[in-house]
C-alpha cells in the first residue's frame, strides 16, 4: 500500500526534493526576469518611443504556450531544468516590465521635478525615489510572475521530467495512483499561496509610507491568471 | 544678484517660451513672476537652477555665468518650493528636509537636528517628525517643502507657484508666515504664481510676463499699481487696482479725532458738548462699545443693545489706508474706529477725512514719481 507522500522511485526525489526542485526551477526565472526587467524598464522609462515596441514584442512571447517554447528550446538546451526556466523567465519579464514602468510613472511630477533641482543625478534619482516609490507596483508584478511561474513548472513534466512537482501528475497516470495528482495539485497551490503571503508581507515591510487600507493598483494587465494557465 | 541678460528659450518644436528677457533680480527681496499660463515664467524661474537650458542669453549669478558651475552645485545652493510640495512620500518628514543636507555630507544626526530646527521655523510641530507625508493636510505638507528647501541654507530660493493648490485660508496662512519668514533670513526669493494679488501682497519687485514669454513691466508692486505700462498689465491688474493700491499707503497720517469718543459713564454736559451726530461709546476699559445717536444719549445711558455696530476697528500705523478706509465703508455711520495695539480706542476718522488722506498720498506719490523721473 503506498501512502499519500510516496513518490515512484523513477522520480529520484523525495516529495520534499520535489518540494525544492519546484521551487528553484519556478523563482529562479522570476528573480532572472526581474533582473532582466529593471533595465528594460528603465530604458522604456527614458526613451518613451521605445514602450510601445517593447509592450508589443513581451505581449506577443506571452501569447506563445509555454509547450510550445519547450519543444524550439529542446533543440538547444536539451531537456533539462534550463529549457522550463528560460520561458518562464520570458513570462515573468512580460509581466514585470509594464509594472515597474508603471510604477515608475506613478511617481507624481512634482516630486521627480523637486528631486532634480535639490541636485539628484539620473542615476540617485531612480534609485532613491522613483523604484522605493514603485516599489508597490513591482511587488504586485512579482506575485503575479510568481503564482503563475509556480503553476506552470509542472508543464515541464512533459518534456523529459523536468516537472517536479508536475511529474506527479504523469506518474498518477502511469501507476494508476490519483492521489499523486491531488497531492501535486494541492502542493503547488499552498506553494503559491504562502509565496504570494510572503510577498504580501514584503511589500508591508518595505512600505510604512503607504496610507493604511489602500491597495496597489493592479499591476499589471495580466493580473487575471487563467485555470488554464498550468497547461498553457 | 540673479541677472538675466537677453534671455531666451525656444523649444525644438518651435514654441518660443522665453523671449530675450532682461532682469536684475535683487538680493534679500522677493522678486515675483506673474503672468497667464503661457507666459513662461516656470520657464524662466527653471533656467535659473538650469532645470531648463536658455537657447541664447545668459544668466549671471553675482555677475558669474551659471553654467560655469557643475549643475548639481549649483541646484543645491538653491533651495526649490513647488505646486503640491512634491515631497518624497517613501521618506519621513525629518528625512525629506534632511535630504540636502544629507547628500552634502553632513552627518545623519545633524541632519536631522537641523531638520527640527526647520520644522519649528516654518510653524510645525517636531511631534510630526517621524510622519509620512501622506499623513500631513496640504497646507502642512507646503510647510515641509518650504523647510525642506531652507535645509541647507541657501541664500536662493525658488518657489514654483507654492501656494496655489490649497484653500485660500490656508494660502493666506502660508502667505504671512513665508513674509516672516523672509524677514529673519533674507533670502533672495523669486516666486512664481499665476495670481495677482499675491503677487502684490508678496513681491518687493513684480515681473509682469505675456503670453509668449515677453516681459509687459517690472516695478515694485505698488507703482504696478498706479502706472501698469499698457492695457495687458491693467487687464491683468483687474478692476480694483485703485482700491488695492491703498495698500502700499501707510494709515499714520489720517486725522483722528477724539471729540465724539466719549465713556459709557459720561456726564451729561460732555455729551452735550459733541458737535456730531454720532457718538462712539466706550467701555470702562476704552474698548468700543458702538454707536450712539447724540440726542438718544442725552436722555442718559443707552442699553449695550441699542447701540450701532462699529464694524472692526483699524490700527493706524499697522494697517494701511485701505483697511481705514474698508473700516469706515463698513460702520454704518460712515466713520472709521482706530483702536491701539491692545483694542483701546484712539480715535474715530470719517470717510471724508480718509479721502482727504488718499487725495494727499496721491500727489505726494506724483511728486516723488517726478523726482524719480527727473
Amino acid at each position: 500500500m503506498s501512502g499519500f507522500f510516496d513518490i515512484p522511485s523513477d522520480l529520484q526525489h523525495s516529495w520534499t526534493g520535489l518540494i525544492g526542485l519546484h521551487m528553484r526551477e519556478a523563482l529562479l526565472p522570476v528573480a532572472a526576469g526581474l533582473l532582466l526587467a529593471l533595465p528594460l524598464a528603465q530604458l522604456c522609462g527614458r526613451f518613451r518611443w521605445l514602450y510601445p515596441p517593447v509592450l508589443g514584442v513581451t505581449t506577443v512571447l506571452y501569447a506563445i504556450p509555454s509547450l510550445a517554447f519547450f519543444v524550439v528550446l529542446i533543440d538547444y538546451t536539451g531537456q533539462t531544468e534550463l529549457t522550463v526556466m528560460i520561458p518562464l523567465a520570458l513570462y515573468s519579464l512580460v509581466v514585470l516590465v509594464p509594472a515597474i514602468v508603471d510604477g515608475v510613472r506613478s511617481v507624481p511630477d512634482e516630486t521627480l521635478a523637486a528631486a532634480t533641482a535639490m541636485g539628484f543625478g539620473p542615476v540617485r534619482r531612480y534609485l532613491q525615489v522613483q523604484l522605493p516609490i514603485a516599489a508597490p507596483a513591482i511587488i504586485a508584478g512579482l506575485r503575479v510572475a510568481t503564482a503563475s511561474s509556480i503553476s506552470l513548472v509542472s508543464v515541464g513534466a512533459l518534456i523529459g521530467n523536468q516537472g517536479a512537482l508536475g511529474n506527479l501528475l504523469a506518474a498518477a497516470q502511469k501507476y494508476d495512483r490519483p492521489e499523486l495528482a491531488v497531492n501535486a495539485v494541492v502542493t503547488m497551490a499552498v506553494l503559491a499561496i504562502l509565496c504570494d503571503a510572503l510577498l504580501v508581507l514584503l511589500r508591508i515591510l518595505v512600505t510604512p509610507w503607504m496610507p493604511r487600507g489602500t491597495r496597489p493598483r493592479p499591476a499589471a494587465r495580466r493580473e487575471e491568471i487563467s485555470p488554464e494557465g498550468a497547461v498553457r | 544678484m540673479i541677472r538675466f541678460d537677453s534671455v531666451t528659450k525656444r523649444y525644438p518644436d518651435g514654441t518660443v517660451a522665453v523671449d530675450r528677457l532682461s532682469l536684475e533680480i535683487p538680493d534679500r527681496s522677493i522678486t515675483v513672476l506673474v503672468g497667464p499660463s503661457g507666459c513662461g515664467k516656470t520657464t524662466t524661474l527653471r533656467m535659473i537652477n538650469r532645470m531648463v537650458e536658455p537657447t541664447e542669453g545668459t544668466i549671471l549669478l553675482d555677475g558669474e555665468d551659471s553654467r560655469k558651475q557643475p549643475v548639481t552645485t549649483l541646484r543645491r545652493s538653491m533651495g526649490y518650493v513647488i505646486q503640491n510640495a512634491g515631497l518624497f512620500q517613501h521618506r519621513t518628514i525629518v528625512d525629506n528636509i534632511a535630504t540636502v543636507p544629507r547628500m552634502l555630507g553632513w552627518g545623519k544626526q545633524r541632519a536631522r537636528e537641523r531638520a527640527a530646527e526647520l520644522m519649528e521655523r516654518v510653524g510645525l510641530d517636531t511631534s510630526l517628525a517621524k510622519r509620512y507625508p501622506y499623513q500631513l493636510s496640504g497646507g502642512q505638507q507646503q510647510r515641509v517643502g518650504v523647510a525642506r528647501a531652507l535645509a541647507a541654507d541657501p541664500p536662493v530660493l525658488l518657489m514654483d507657484e507654492p501656494f496655489s493648490a490649497v484653500d485660500p485660508v490656508v494660502r493666506k496662512g502660508l502667505q504671512d508666515e513665508l513674509l516672516r519668514i523672509q524677514d529673519e533670513l533674507g533670502k533672495t526669493i523669486v516666486f512664481v504664481t499665476h495670481d495677482i494679488d499675491e503677487a502684490i501682497k508678496l513681491g518687493t519687485m513684480v515681473a509682469v510676463l505675456r503670453e509668449g514669454g515677453r516681459l509687459a513691466q517690472y516695478a515694485p508692486p505698488a507703482e504696478l499699481l498706479s502706472g501698469p505700462a499698457d492695457g495687458f498689465v491693467e487687464d491683468f491688474l483687474g478692476a480694483d487696482r485703485g482700491i488695492r493700491r491703498l495698500s502700499f499707503f501707510p494709515s499714520t497720517a489720517l486725522e483722528l479725532t477724539t471729540d465724539a469718543v466719549v465713556p459709557a459713564d459720561a456726564p451729561a454736559a460732555r455729551i452735550a458738548a459733541v458737535e456730531a451726530p454720532y457718538l462712539l461709546v466706550t467701555g470702562p476699559d476704552g474698548r468700543p462699545l458702538g454707536w450712539a445717536e447724540r440726542d438718544a444719549l442725552t436722555a442718559g445711558d443707552v442699553p449695550a443693545e441699542r447701540l450701532l455696530p462699529y464694524g472692526r476697528p483699524f490700527v493706524p500705523g499697522t494697517d494701511s489706508l485701505r483697511v481705514a478706509l474698508d473700516c469706515a465703508v463698513l460702520s454704518p455711520t460712515g466713520w472709521a474706529v482706530a483702536v491701539d495695539d491692545d483694542g483701546r480706542v484712539t480715535g474715530v476718522v470719517s470717510q471724508q477725512t480718509i479721502g482727504e488722506a488718499i487725495r494727499a498720498a496721491h500727489t505726494a506719490g506724483r511728486a516723488d514719481g517726478e523726482k524719480v523721473a527727473g
